[in-house]
């Protein structure tokens, strides 16, 4: 195995390009060195984008921010412009491991590992959050839910590395919120998640909203249906009763010794309907 | 397989060290620098037993490369007493008899240093997720919670 620290994305995306065999992308290692250990994965040449300018930071521009690959998850959490601006990207993307597994893991490493109970990516996929991916010669960005495409899947072609994630500007009265049911208090897989992301107007009632729903299907589900569920809404019981109703319908999620696929259903829409509820106070507090 | 030569610095000592490119810096700690002060219990992040401070962030060595430790600054166990002094940490958890085996001891010290560095006036409930990566199979936790709640309030008279 060859460990290459390449110091532009041209050069590490060109290794990865131009590499024989199997070929990783290393940020924090989290699963990529527990691929390893267990055998899962035997790479052939691994790129360590850590040291490449830029990756390891959060720029905050009048566009919004700009999270770099690189930047562990504990960064995010000591952010306070992003947390004031994303709570509900922020608290998934902390809910991702041990303090240990915190200053190393990152967003990006947990939207390319592609598991359906990732935590930060229905929290992502809520945010609207965008991806910019660089390849060989070419940079192209692309919706957060465009990524993966099945368990352990992505769209990203040879030689392609995410090299950051874009969260918009935020409109007044705007919050997101992220919520998942394990059956520990933490450090366990989501059984079922929720992200809902919302804006209000001066009257409270929600303008814009983005519900998303993760474990529950071979890829985060952005579900439009529970979204129409509460815009025009200030959250009423008929409103949550619909919005729970569409994002259990949208539920098309595996039995297993997790939970069972009617557990997982129901579960999807009480988790959404509490996120709602924490996103429309946050958005109130403004 | 290919050999890759490291500059870091481990306990404010500048340490070089060649690595097989997969070799993780637990392995080279251990059987490359003969620091066996950092344990390795399941080699795949879930018990910080090999937890150490890379560049000020606690981490599990198991899960860093050997080969990522270029330019870095490493602290480990070894670097906790000064001389023949015990940090503070390291003599509550004698005195409340926070160990019994003492594997996880190492990991447990350098994250209750991490925590009380960042933290240092945490309460019991910020002491037990602070510590939630680090696991114990000996003393049930709560004598290492005391410890370093008897640790945090003599750190904070010192």
């Amino acid at each position: 195995m060859h460990y290459a620290r390449p110091s532009s994305i041209e050069e590490a995306t060109r290794l990865l390009a131009e590499a024989k065999g199997n070929a990783f992308v290393l940020a924090g290692g989290s699963d990529l060195l527990v691929g390893m250990k267990s055998g899962f994965v035997e790479p052939d040449l691994i790129v360590d984008i850590k040291t490449i300018g830029g990756l390891g930071e959060i720029e905050k521009s009048e566009e919004g921010f700009r999270i770099g690959a690189a930047v562990p998850c504990s960064v995010m959490g000591e952010s306070s412009d992003l947390k004031k601006a994303w709570p509900g990207v922020v608290e998934a993307a902390n809910l991702i491991g041990s303090k240990q597994v915190q200053g190393r893991c990152t967003i990006v490493g947990n939207l390319c590992n592609a598991s359906p109970a990732a935590d930060s990516v229905p929290a992502l996929v809520a945010a609207g959050a965008k991806a910019v991916v660089a390849g060989p010669g070419n940079r192209r960005t692309i919706a957060i839910e465009d990524v993966t495409t099945g368990p352990g899947k992505t769209s990203l072609g040879k030689g392609e590395i995410i090299e950051a994630v874009l969260l918009g500007n935020r409109p007044a009265r705007s919050a997101d919120a992220y919520l998942r049911f394990i059956p520990r208090t933490e450090m366990d897989i989501a059984v079922v998640s929720a992200g809902v992301n919302l804006t209000l107007d001066g009257a409270g009632v929600v303008q814009t909203a983005r519900v998303a729903l993760g474990a529950v299907a071979p890829t985060v589900l952005l579900v439009a249906g529970a979204a129409e569920a509460i815009i025009g809404t200030k959250l009423d019981d008929e409103a949550l009763d619909k919005l729970r109703a569409a994002c259990s319908a949208a539920c098309r999620p595996i039995d297993d010794k997790r939970g069972t696929v009617h557990f997982r259903k129901k579960v999807a829409g009480v988790l959404a309907e509490r996120a709602a509820k924490i996103a429309y106070e946050r958005a109130g507090e403004e | 397989m290919s050999s890759v030569a490291v500059t870091t610095t481990i306990n404010g000592d500048e340490v070089e060290f060649l690595c097989q490119s997969e070799e993780t810096l637990l392995d080279v700690l251990r059987d490359r620098l003969g620091m066996t002060g950092t344990k390795e219990g399941c080699g795949t992040g879930d018990c910080g037993a090999c937890s150490v401070i890379v560049d000020d962030r606690l981490v599990c060595s198991c899960l860093v490369l050997g080969a990522e430790a270029e330019g870095s600054r490493i602290e480990t166990i070894e670097g906790m007493a000064s001389g023949d002094t015990l940090h503070p940490l390291q003599t509550k958890f004698l005195e409340h008899a926070a160990l019994q085996c003492g594997v996880c001891t190492p990991g447990f010290l350098l994250a209750a240093k991490d925590l009380l560095e960042k933290n240092p006036d945490p309460t019991e409930e910020e002491i037990r997720f602070g510590l939630a990566g680090n696991l114990c199979r000996c003393t049930g936790y709560d004598k290492i919670v005391r410890a370093v709640q008897d640790a945090a309030s003599e750190m904070k008279g010192a």
